[in-house]
């Protein structure tokens, strides 16, 4: 496995490449302005919205969709299924820039940035806090994805010693990476209890934390199939459509779990009607259960599973779903009454646009330059 | 407009002669404009107020004086525009008043008598002072009858009816509880008749000056409140008009007579001030015609709401006022008031480019993949 | 294959399902032994705003013009529209139909005080990541302390009342709220809306207290001549003598999201004062708590579970190496 991955090697400067520069000077541009003038120059936040789509988005969606890396580890090394290694790396590299990107996003959407190390002050330290939880984490993970995805810089500069000494105790590091998104991910679903009336009964349950916990995992896995399927397309390169076939029974297994845990929790707590009462609440609710419904749907057929358009859009599908409940869970069912309204501002967006582009950008850089794809 | 051009060339040429006479035709005329606008009639009024001051029957006016300190009396005798003599000399023809009387004794009585007989359902009445109505009333009398008998006896004849002063209108001062005489305003004891009412202790004079004017020009009383008061001196709150209304809005009181509130002309109401709960015109008229400020809150004294019944000589004067308010609070936010920007045109359209661009490139890449894999390709069954 | 791999992933996530079903919120927390409190009677409040400009030179704060007055407002006017960075305290009018009648639902008006209600278990205290909100153990005050902050605005989303305020318009913000006037209270004064409420609207005092004189209004007959007292409750300032008006049946404060130390009387609906009625008798930080401490305690199981990890990591090391290779072509 060392040495089938390859660097892909071809011109950086392309086309996709040039746009995507572009978006990403436009966000830097846009976050001086925020540096300079402050929060309230480029986003809608506001006393009510407090957190917006930066959070919501960069760093609650892209830490999830940085999952892929964990729910591969958790699959390659845990669960000891080397069938999936080649998919490893092309999954830790959209982990390492989706969780470092959620960590720069939420770095510039904090407003006294300048004493974030607070965070880390054991005399600042506040055990109680789900966000303290989640920021240990989330940065003990990230520094983790990091040191997983050294062994692909030792390799590409042919630094063989420190690679085997790594090798050795790579295990702490693989277990510590399946471990803290288990932790972070739930938790990221448990910062949302508090709230209490603030949020919606259609999200506002006891059971956020298993919810956010059991979507990540379906997340992870979508990521890894679209990534896989996309690289085949893109590069030209066979489908692996072996491996994409038993991770999507996976799939349709957790899919049909995270829904009927979802639904008899409604029931049992009386508030499924909420669902058709026909507001934007009830009805987003919907579109995100139906997009967790169809990839059930496809994946129901065995035969579908070794189908890469229908297993691009089940992915897809999930994908989509996993980030509506979360933008759901963050925005849409969060009201906190007292008049406050919320959308993000042309900025805000641009922002998160840029950054996104900026995560492309790397990838692509990445992808090219070090040994990442499995070239075979 | 062509009796109205009249009047006016008359007075042009005329210059007034008696006690009136002393004014000219200018200020005379901006006297009864004065008394237009107390009123809030429009200028042309003020030429018909002219014409009825002017005219040559003066009704006769009765004055009755019964529990009272005679303040009221004095303060219409402080009255510049017009003085006391204009009114009693040249628009009314005062036949009785105790502290006025030329005469004296039974010869005064004899007066009224004569005064009230000659001109039955044709003279005002006007009573100063509350009426005891505790044993018959012996609590007051005047020339052996009880004011009780008088105020009923006069009443029968007249044409109106004004109660001047708080203690006429609901028994002011001697109504104080315990209230040992069983004093009452005069409404009280004329039940069914119209008893016009100007309350205050002493009541502006103009007040009274120019409910008079208006029933003398148009033979009817201006319109009335609930109370038997001229809305247009009892229509408002004090606190509304007050100068001092400011402070109370932005929260700045004097908190002892003498502090720093207090010197730089705070809002008095935590010293009692009875303004919020006191419908009276005194911040806007003002007293005793020597400028600004010259009215008890602008001097700095708490107003003791003497034109309202229950609050002056009976709630303490330190104690605060019901806040009342005839405008409602619009000014306030609300509980609920909009914040924050929602969608507008440019961040929907980026919001909805974004996610059709997303959905579009997702589409276009399902479009471009491969129905099946080279290794797995029986799926084709089911499609 | 699929089953087993489905077991394993749900056998790790049923430590979460676990820790969800034991969110049988936390022991309520109870009200710290010299708890300081306020008692704000809307129908005491006249709407004159003086505890608002107090609380403006007490802590220091600019007024504030509302954005649809600064056409007229030239800034002679404090008209903060509800708390802000810049407005910690914050009177709010109610108003229904012709708005005639003082505390009536219908065709009237009322007005509501709105600042930091110091819950006894307050949501600020336990989402703040680096304690920057701090609840005094002895006065039951909450506190901010900005030179913990990190400006994450947790406790802004948190609070069930929306009291913490943000400055969005400054690039070193702050956040700021209500903090009882702690720094009049360290000299022996009372806090400053309290101090110039004319008619005791806003009561200070004892929490226990307030709660027993909350009682006694509600119990005392509507229309009998009443002494409320004013500034500080039991001190010796002149009383405000007035009747007794027509009271909700109970006082806000008591029940709701596990009690606070600033209490509501008020003759309309408290949630027409825009008070959350439809919220639980436990705080919400009690349930998010339970399930944190459940899953996290003494990070026993998150230890077992990396050990766990650890050696099938291990393990597998060169087994997945051995089996991916075979499965290679």
């Amino acid at each position: 496995m060392k040495t089938t991955a390859q660097p892909l090697g071809g011109k950086l400067l392309t086309k996709p490449f040039i746009i995507l520069s572009i978006l990403a000077i436009i966000a830097a541009y846009l976050l001086a302005e925020r540096l300079i003038f402050g929060l309230g120059a480029v986003t809608n936040l506001n006393n009510g919205y407090a957190w917006g789509l930066w959070v919501a988005i960069d760093v609650v969606i892209g830490t999830a969709l940085g999952c892929g890396g964990f729910v591969i580890a958790l699959l390659v090394y845990i669960f000891n299924r080397g069938e999936y290694h080649p998919l490893v790396r092309p999954a830790l590299i959209t982990s390492v820039f989706g969780y470092t990107l959620g960590g720069l996003a939420a770095m510039l959407d904090i407003g006294r940035y300048w004493q974030a190390y607070n965070l880390f002050l054991p005399w600042y330290a506040q055990p109680n806090s789900v966000m303290f939880e989640v920021a240990l984490c989330v940065t003990a993970y990230t520094i983790v994805l990091w040191i997983e995805f050294t062994p692909v810089f030792l390799e590409r500069f042919g630094i063989k010693g420190l690679r085997n000494k790594l090798e050795k105790v790579l295990f702490i590091f693989i277990a510590l990476g399946v471990l803290l998104p288990l932790m972070h991910q739930s938790s990221l679903g448990t910062m949302m209890i508090v709230m209490g009336f603030k949020l919606s009964p259609l999200w506002h349950t006891a059971l956020l934390p298993l919810l956010f916990l059991v979507s990540v995992i379906i997340m992870g896995y979508a990521v890894v199939t679209v990534e896989a399927i996309l690289s085949s397309a893109g590069f030209r390169r066979p489908y692996d459509t072996t491996i994409l076939n038993k991770l999507s029974g996976i799939m349709w297994f957790l899919l049909l779990g995270y829904l009927v845990i979802r639904f008899t929790d409604l029931i049992i707590r009386g508030q499924l009607g909420l669902a058709l009462s026909g507001d934007l609440n009830g009805n987003l609710f919907i579109i995100e259960n139906l997009l967790f419904v169809i990839p059930v749907i496809i994946l129901a057929k065995r035969a579908n599973r070794n189908h890469p358009r229908l297993l691009f859009i089940a992915a897809m599908s999930m994908l989509l779903a996993g980030a509506l409940f979360r933008i759901n869970t963050y925005l849409i069912g969060y009201d906190p009454g007292r008049g406050w309204s919320y959308f993000p501002s042309v900025s805000e967006i641009m922002i998160t646009v840029g950054l996104f582009a900026f995560e492309i950008m790397l990838y692509l850089i990445f992808v090219k330059k070090l040994p990442i794809l499995d070239r075979s | 407009m062509n009796g109205l051009r009249g009047i006016k060339k008359e007075f042009e040429d005329t210059r007034l002669t008696g006690t009136l006479g002393n004014l000219t035709r200018r200020e005379f005329l901006t006297f009864c404009t004065g008394v237009a606008a107390t009123l809030g009639l429009s200028s042309n009024a003020a030429f018909r107020i002219a014409e009825a001051a002017t005219s040559g029957t003066r009704p006769s006016v009765i004055w009755l004086s019964g529990q009272e300190c005679t303040g009221c009396s004095e303060s219409l005798l402080r009255a510049t525009h017009p003085t006391l003599d204009t009114l009693i000399l040249e628009t009314i023809s005062l036949d009785y008043h105790e502290t006025l009387n030329v005469a004296a004794g039974h010869q005064a009585e004899a007066m009224k008598e004569a005064a009230m007989s000659a001109n039955k359902g044709k003279y005002i009445l006007v009573i100063e002072g509350a009426i005891p109505t505790k044993d018959n009333g012996i609590y007051c009398k005047i020339a052996d009858k009880t004011m009780l008998a008088h105020v009923k006896e006069a009443a029968e004849g007249a044409v109106a009816i004004i109660a001047v002063g708080s203690c006429a209108s609901w028994g002011g001062v001697p109504s104080t509880p315990p209230n040992p005489t069983g004093a009452v305003g005069v409404a009280e004891v004329l039940p069914g008749k119209t008893v016009v009412n100007i309350p205050g202790c002493p009541p502006n004079p103009y007040n009274l000056l120019a409910t008079l004017l208006h029933f003398l020009t148009f033979n009817k009383f201006p319109s009335l409140d609930d109370q038997g008061r001229p809305l247009f001196a009892y229509g408002r709150l004090i606190h509304e008009n007050c100068e001092r209304r400011p402070h109370f809005d932005a929260g700045r009181f004097a908190l002892e007579f003498g502090d720093e509130g207090h010197r730089k002309g705070w809002c008095l109401y935590k010293l009692g001030c009875k303004g919020p709960e006191t419908y009276a015109n005194c911040p806007a008229v003002l007293f005793g015609d020597v400028g600004s400020a010259s009215w008890p809150v602008g001097t700095g004294h708490p107003c003791i709401g003497c034109t309202e019944k229950g609050i002056a000589f009976q709630k303490p004067i330190h104690a605060l006022a019901e806040h009342k308010t005839v405008t409602p609070p619009t000014l306030f936010p609300r509980i609920m008031e909009e914040k924050g920007t929602g969608i507008t045109p440019g961040s929907a359209a980026l919001a909805a480019g974004i996610v059709g661009a997303m959905v579009g490139a997702g589409a276009m890449m399902a479009a471009k993949i491969q129905p099946s894999s080279e290794e797995n390709s029986p799926d084709t069954h089911e499609t | 294959m699929n089953r087993r791999h489905f077991l394993k992933v749900a056998s790790t996530s049923a430590l979460t399902a676990i820790g969800a079903d034991a969110a049988q919120a936390r022991e309520p927390k109870t009200m710290p032994p010299k708890a300081v409190g306020m008692l704000y009677d809307s129908t005491l409040c006249i709407g004159c705003k003086a505890c608002v400009a107090a609380c403006k030179r007490a802590n220091d704060r600019p007024p504030e013009i509302a954005e649809h007055h600064k056409t007229w407002n030239q800034g002679t006017w404090d008209t903060a529209q509800d708390l802000s960075g810049d407005t910690l305290n914050v009177i709010l009018a109610y108003s229904h139909g012709n708005m005639s009648q003082k505390d009536s639902e219908t065709d009237g008006y009322a007005f509501m005080k709105r600042h930091c209600l110091h819950c006894i278990d307050p949501s600020c205290v336990s989402v703040c990541p680096v304690s920057a909100m701090r609840k005094d153990p002895s006065t039951g005050i909450v506190t901010h302390h900005p030179e913990a902050c990190i400006g994450c605005r947790y406790c802004v989303l948190a609070c069930p009342f929306s009291v913490p305020q943000f400055d969005y318009n400054t690039p070193f913000p702050q956040i700021h709220k209500c903090q009882f006037c702690q720094h009049l209270q360290a000299k022996g004064e009372i806090p400053a809306c309290c101090d110039v409420c004319p008619t005791g609207a806003t009561l200070f005092g004892d929490a226990r207290a307030l709660i027993e004189e909350a009682k006694r209004r509600l119990a005392a007959k509507e229309g009998d001549t009443y002494e409320f007292p004013r500034g500080k409750l039991g001190s010796d300032r002149s009383t405000h003598i007035a009747k007794i008006p027509k009271y909700q049946n109970n006082f806000y404060g008591e029940r709701e999201v596990g009690s606070t130390q600033v209490i509501y009387l008020s003759g309309v609906p408290f949630e027409k004062l825009g008070l959350p009625t439809q919220v639980t008798e436990h705080s919400y930080v009690s349930l998010s708590e339970s399930i944190q401490h459940t899953l996290y305690k003494g990070m026993i199981a998150p230890a077992a579970l990396l050990t766990g990890l650890m050696v099938m990591a291990y393990r597998n090391r060169d087994k997945s190496n051995e089996t991916n290779s075979g499965e290679k072509k």
